[in-house]
């Protein structure tokens, strides 16, 4: 119930501030809720626009791919090396606060305009934290959980799947959250600099064409959209955290 | 009045020292003889060696020097038939109170409704049954450490080691779960051999009380105390409960001052 509050009560809060600047910079930069609800369910119902969506979700899927099984395997690896994880922690803790902006010109040189870009730059952004949640659940496995592991007489396959794994799960689960929210914000990125196609694209080509309607428009889609896809991992993660 | 005669473990001039940079000397030589089916207590000052203690007779750790045998075997690796009990939270935060007691004996094969028999009976002993389906993180410190026993009891371990597993508990529960571990010992006829910092936990629930010194641990007093196999917290009534007390604080106070000292 009070759950049910909160959310309105931030909605509420957000349409009063987006209804605050659009009194303040007026229709040149944004639209107004109601006129944007209206452009949006307009949006939604064309072919092109879901060509775009088709052409983001499927490079979000590529990245969020690799985000995860590269981050994971590089996460567990260095986790129970506890040297090179003592090691690499700091250097990719201070790899992922460097402004990745940074390194654009020279993914573009890389990979060119197209899918290869759009991924690179979700997985960039995305990858970083799900190896830093997985390294730092394995280093953090309490030694005691281990000695019970002994004293419970588990083969090393026993002791990996039904004490190691459930043990790690959770922090895993909100590395994956967030690397998935890091990802999406990659790949739109990715689009705006080095894509002809995609939902990011569509919001910096409205940008330079003038045209602001189309602009909030996919801006609102993108929003809601994250933010439900959000909700649903959050609460996923809450149960795995008991 | 033991159970059986003749010894169930023993230790000889039994040392741990960990190694590193600075080498830690934390315990020992230790020679011991754990009668079968005694309650033996050991009482010392913090970072004495007991947890030390424990891990090598359990076969976690090997002894630096020193021959252990449980059974009459050598012990390597930990030995069938020892259950440990540990002094942190070892409960298993993804699964149910009932999923972590019967954690053990799914991992072992064990026959299902062997399974649910043996559980059953040890969530019902350590009086789990309206928490069976909850989750450790619903539980207190006291009720967790309560699943760890039941956990360990269903493997029916013929020596079970505790170390310091009520020191979270105030004074009044302490001595509650004093009486049920008295109640285990009773049933199962196992060995126990438990870790303690509370004199008068060790006075009242054991056959003898070994009081270990400051770091390096050894043994400086053996306390015999006679009470009978039925007894219950009840005697710490007894005239005789205090003669073992201050017994035991005789023999402890000098080591305690010293580990204070080290602290300080
Ligand atoms: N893994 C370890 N490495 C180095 N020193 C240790 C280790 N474990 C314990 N010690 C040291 O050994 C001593 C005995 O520890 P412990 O057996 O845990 O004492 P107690 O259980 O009596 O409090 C302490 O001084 C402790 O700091
Ligand atoms: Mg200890």
């Amino acid at each position: 119930m009070t759950r049910l509050f909160d959310s309105l009560a931030i909605v509420a809060g957000i349409l009063l501030l987006w209804t605050g600047v659009f009194e303040y910079a007026g229709d040149s930069a944004i639209t107004g809720p109601l006129q944007t609800f209206r452009f949006a369910a307009n949006l939604l119902g064309r072919a092109d626009f879901w060509q775009h969506a088709q052409a983001t979700l499927s490079a979000f899927g590529y990245a969020l791919a690799i985000s995860a099984v590269a981050g994971i395997a590089l996460g567990l690896i260095l986790g129970l090396h506890r040297f090179s994880g003592d090691v690499a922690e700091p250097m990719l803790a201070s790899l992922y606060t460097i402004p990745k902006v940074t390194l654009y010109p020279l993914m573009l040189l890389v990979f060119g305009l197209g899918v290869s870009a759009k991924v690179a730059f979700g997985v960039i952004h995305g990858m970083i934290p799900v190896i830093l949640f997985t390294l730092s659940a394995v280093k953090n496995i309490p030694q005691v959980l281990l000695r019970t592991a002994k004293a419970l007489h588990l083969t090393p396959m026993q002791t990996a799947t039904h004490l190691l794994a459930p043990a790690v799960l959770p922090e895993i689960i909100s590395g994956l959250r967030i690397g998935f929210a890091l990802t999406f914000l990659g790949v739109l990125i990715g689009e705006m600099f080095a894509s002809q196609r995609g939902l990011g694209f569509l919001i910096i080509n409205g940008i330079n064409s003038h045209d602001v309607k189309r602009t909030t428009a996919v801006i609102l889609i993108v929003i809601t959209a994250s933010v439900a896809a959000n909700g649903a991992l959050l609460a996923l993660d809450r149960r795995a955290h008991h | 009045m033991t159970a059986e005669a003749g010894a169930h473990a023993t230790l000889r001039a039994v040392t741990r020292t960990y190694p590193g940079a600075r080498p830690v000397h934390a315990l020992g030589p230790i020679d011991l003889d754990l009668m079968r089916g005694e309650f033996f207590s050991v009482v010392g000052p913090s970072g004495c060696g007991k947890s030390t203690l424990l891990d090598v007779l359990a076969g976690l750790s090997e002894p630096t020097s020193g021959e252990i045998t449980f059974e009459g075997k050598p012990v390597r690796g930990v030995p069938d038939g020892i259950g440990v009990v540990f002094q942190e939270d070892a409960s298993f935060p993804w699964l149910s109170v009932r999923d972590n007691v019967a954690f053990g004996l799914r991992r072992m094969g064990t026959d299902p409704a062997e399974i649910t028999r043996r559980v059953d009976y040890a969530i019902g002993f350590m009086g789990l049954k309206d928490f069976a389906h909850s989750y450790p993180a619903q539980l207190s410190g006291g009720m967790r450490q309560r699943v760890c026993i039941a956990r360990t009891l269903v493997l029916q371990p013929r020596l079970i080691l505790l170390d310091e597993p009520f020191g979270a508990l105030d004074q009044q529960t302490r001595l509650l779960m004093g009486d049920e571990l008295l109640r285990l010992w009773r049933e199962t006829s196992a060995t126990v051999l438990l870790i303690t910092h509370a004199l008068d936990e060790a006075a009242m629930l054991s056959d003898r009380v070994g009081v270990m010194s400051a770091r390096p641990g050894v043994f400086i007093d053996l306390v015999q105390t006679n009470w009978p196999r039925d007894r219950d917290s009840r005697i710490v009534a007894e005239a005789e409960f205090g003669a073992v007390t201050g017994r035991l604080w005789g023999s402890l106070r000098a080591e305690s001052m010293k580990a204070i000292g080290r602290a300080g």
